[in-house]
């Protein structure tokens, strides 16, 4: 007789615990083919707030975080995804109906991805900062500087290499994220929860929270201790300028949503900018 | 001890004050659709100083086609280095123009003909010479290599710094090969119509910039409007939320300048005579009509009793009253409206407990006017220490640790500026690196330059203006994902 094997429970995570959602809520995700994978947990706005104060709790430390230590964080989250590069391929597969060759090729772009952006993260400060040559006998210059905590919802139709596409760039600079994945292939985005767990990212700086982003989103929208959304994964153009109109009432930086994006083309900086801010430094000179 | 100093009043005669203005649209002055006009009066006397059209929707609709046809058919298709050469004209044009647009300006607005002179006028002409040069040069500002225009901006900007707002609005709109529709202040048409003038001395071709006055109304319409491309507000955050909801589930570009309540922090080892001179800079220039004016003081408690003294001494040495008096240093109150907001607020300030202090000061009989004013006993919670005042009125409280400060410092949803006054290097850099504001002014306060972008963190607004981060927020970039 076969093993009977031990099948994992999928929960929350936020601020590096995997918490089930507060209200007990599951929901049902099947494969492509609509065969049953498993209950995933199913975010509420507590969950949502919980997640806001773990994010700002890490935000402190992580944005302050030398470049190189961010920079060596992000390339370790690649390695221990390169460890469980099956179990991502095989979620991949099964999450998006691919060929294992093309869900294989979802994970090492994904895991490429991480590399990239861990080289970034003592690099974009030159590329988008500088001295500035004001006209008087002063030292100054421009840095850019984390936003803060941000809420993002990933691509529904990209379930690794969107989905890192997204938050690699917000943690990057030093921002927390709270990330909804795409509610109907979400368990790649809980096998990334557990690269990250075991890899040197401090609990907090990702979290992310499976559920409907429609249910969720507005609550971190209007939510004052949320300084940006990235609305990137949002389909329905209603739902996107409704959070846009919440975001208003604290002033939030929005990334504005863009469904089908080209993932497999190498990134610009434009993310790095959407979730930076550039502080100005200025110091007279003299005896 | 009191000097006395003889008045010197700027002349006047080198401006032409116009009885009644039209709005400025495809290169020519036309009347409004309705006839509507308002008046505009100088806030020192208030003597009425010209009547200005009120722009409507069909006015706003015919300046949006302007620019859109002048988008279309010359600027975007126009060489960068021409569109340098037009904006390096306007920009000489502005030096030319500098001593009438100044005295205009203090007429208008009411800030001391020193300021309009010194500090507005030259930053003006500045700010168009800089954005000139990137015309051509925009594959290099860090963009990518094709960087392309937006389209059509609306541009609505304060009353505060009249003609600056404007030069920091349309001048990166041109150089990135934008077309503009511009609405100036309710309260201060006048440099903006100046400046019609001046794009005409340009040739500016017709439609490339188009200015509509009017009030709350016509600015809505122009945000609007859903033929623009790109929307940039300096002014209240009140309003700021009001126009980032305006344009949400849009695809335009927004930047805004909001309000602030910036913290001046001054360490025990601060050079104590260069940081009054700070504070008193920083929360008294242009009678505190500043989204970035230093207005909450945070003293370290160890000199606090001396600083207060000092300050004090100090600020009864300012001389209110004729902003065209070359001596002047606090100017008049912008408008009724303002002054009754300025009012109000330090009432509240004195209905929560804090102490009110001004020097001795003769006001003005006619016209809008607010005495230097110094709270101190002010805590957090005090509306003082949290609202956005607007106007010569510093609120004081003191910190122990430089951790304190921090905390003090960010207590607010603002995030536009900070001054910091200490002699020990590494503790302004500590303190650089904590603060959550786009400005941070160590051992100085209130500069500004074309080359060092400005704006804010939190609800101070997003977006810089200025800088080569400034060109961003006029250029499309390409962008896969």
């Amino acid at each position: 007789m076969s093993r009977v094997d031990v099948r994992k429970t999928h929960k929350l995570f936020i601020g590096g615990a995997f918490p089930r959602s507060e209200s007990g809520r599951t929901y049902e995700v099947t494969d492509a083919k609509g065969e049953f994978i498993a209950n995933v947990a199913q975010a509420s706005r507590k969950d949502a707030r919980d997640a806001v104060l773990a994010a700002r709790a890490a935000f402190a430390k992580w944005s302050t975080a030398t470049a190189y230590n961010r920079g060596q964080v992000l390339y370790r989250i690649a390695e221990v995804m390169e460890g469980r590069r099956e179990q991502l391929v095989h979620d991949v597969a099964q999450a998006e109906g691919l060929s294992s060759r093309k869900a294989a090729q979802q994970v090492d772009a994904s895991i490429d991805r991480w590399v990239w952006y861990a080289g970034w993260a003592d690099k974009y400060a030159q590329a988008i900062g500088n001295t500035n040559p004001v006209a008087g006998p002063f030292f100054n210059f421009s840095i850019p500087e984390a936003t803060g905590v941000v809420a993002a919802v990933a691509p529904q139709d990209s379930s690794i290499l969107g989905l890192t596409s997204v938050i690699a760039p917000i943690v990057m600079t030093g921002n927390a994220v709270i990330v909804m994945p795409s509610p109907s292939a979400p368990i790649p985005a809980i096998t990334l929860a557990e690269c990250l767990a075991t890899s040197d990212v401090p609990g907090g700086v990702v979290n992310i929270l499976t559920g409907a982003p429609a249910e969720v989103m507005p609550w971190l929208a209007e939510h004052a201790d949320v300084n940006a959304l990235d609305l990137t994964g949002i389909v329905d153009e209603a739902v996107a300028a409704d959070l846009e109109r919440q975001a208003a009432g604290t002033v939030k930086r929005v990334r504005q949503a863009k469904p089908h994006a080209n993932w497999d083309a190498t990134p610009t900086l434009s993310r790095i900018r959407s979730f930076t801010e550039i502080k100005t430094v200025w110091h007279p000179l003299g005896l | 001890m009191t000097f006395e100093y003889a008045p010197a009043p700027e002349s006047r005669s080198v401006v032409d004050i116009d009885a009644s203005y039209g709005l400025f649209i495809n290169g020519e002055f036309v009347d409004p659709f309705d006839g509507q006009h308002f008046k505009t009066i100088n806030p020192a006397t208030e003597e009425v100083l010209s009547e200005v059209a009120e722009a409507g929707q069909a006015d706003v609709d015919a300046a949006v086609a302007a620019a859109r046809r002048a988008y279309d058919k010359t600027w975007s298709k126009m060489s960068g280095k021409d569109r340098a050469k037009y904006i390096f004209r306007m920009a000489r044009l502005i030096q030319e123009r500098s001593r009438e647009l100044a005295v205009l300006e203090t007429l208008d607005n009411g800030k001391p003909i020193r300021e309009s002179r010194d500090v507005d006028l030259p930053l003006v002409a500045a700010h168009f010479f800089y954005h000139a040069g990137w015309a051509d040069k925009l594959e290099f500002a860090g963009y990518g290599p094709n960087p392309k225009p937006l389209g059509v901006a609306a541009q609505v900007i304060p009353w505060n710094f009249p003609l600056l707002m404007l030069a920091w609005k349309i001048a990166p709109a041109l150089a990135c090969g934008n077309t503009v529709v511009l609405k100036p202040a309710e309260t201060t048409p006048l440099t903006a119509l100046a400046f019609a003038d001046i794009c005409q001395q340009a040739d500016l071709p017709p439609g490339v910039v188009n200015i509509v006055t009017g009030a709350g109304d016509t600015g809505r319409m122009l945000v609007e409007h859903p033929d623009v491309n790109k929307v940039a507000f300096t002014g209240s955050t009140e309003v700021g939320k009001a126009i980032q909801r305006a344009v949400a589930g849009t695809n335009k570009k927004l930047t805004l300048e909001l309000g602030g309540k910036a913290a001046n922090i001054v360490f025990d080892d601060a050079p104590i005579d260069q940081a009054i001179e700070g504070i008193v800079n920083g929360i008294y220039f242009n009678q505190g009509h500043v989204c970035c004016a230093g207005s909450r003081l945070l003293l370290q408690e160890s000199i606090a009793d001396e600083a207060i003294d000092s300050l004090k001494r100090r600020l009864q040495t300012l001389r209110l009253g004729d902003p065209l008096d070359k001596n002047t240093d606090i100017g008049a109150i912008n408008s009724s409206m303002q002054l009754a907001k300025i009012e109000e607020l330090t009432k509240s300030g004195e209905d929560e407990g804090a102490e009110r202090w001004s020097p001795e000061c003769p006001i003005p009989d006619k016209g809008f006017w607010f005495p230097p004013t110094v709270f101190t006993n002010v805590t957090q919670a005090h509306r003082i220490a949290r609202e956005e005042i607007f106007g010569p009125v510093l609120s004081v409280l003191t910190f122990r640790t430089p951790e304190e400060a921090v905390e003090k410092a960010n207590n607010t949803p603002f995030g536009l500026s900070t001054g910091i006054w200490t002699e020990k290097g590494s503790r302004i850099l500590w303190m650089a690196n904590k603060v959550r504001s786009g400005i941070v002014w160590a051992n100085t306060f209130n500069r500004f330059d074309p080359t060092s972008p400005f704006g804010g963190y939190k609800e101070s607004g997003f977006g810089r203006e200025g800088g080569v981060q400034g060109l961003g927020a006029y250029l499309h970039v390409e962008d896969p994902s």
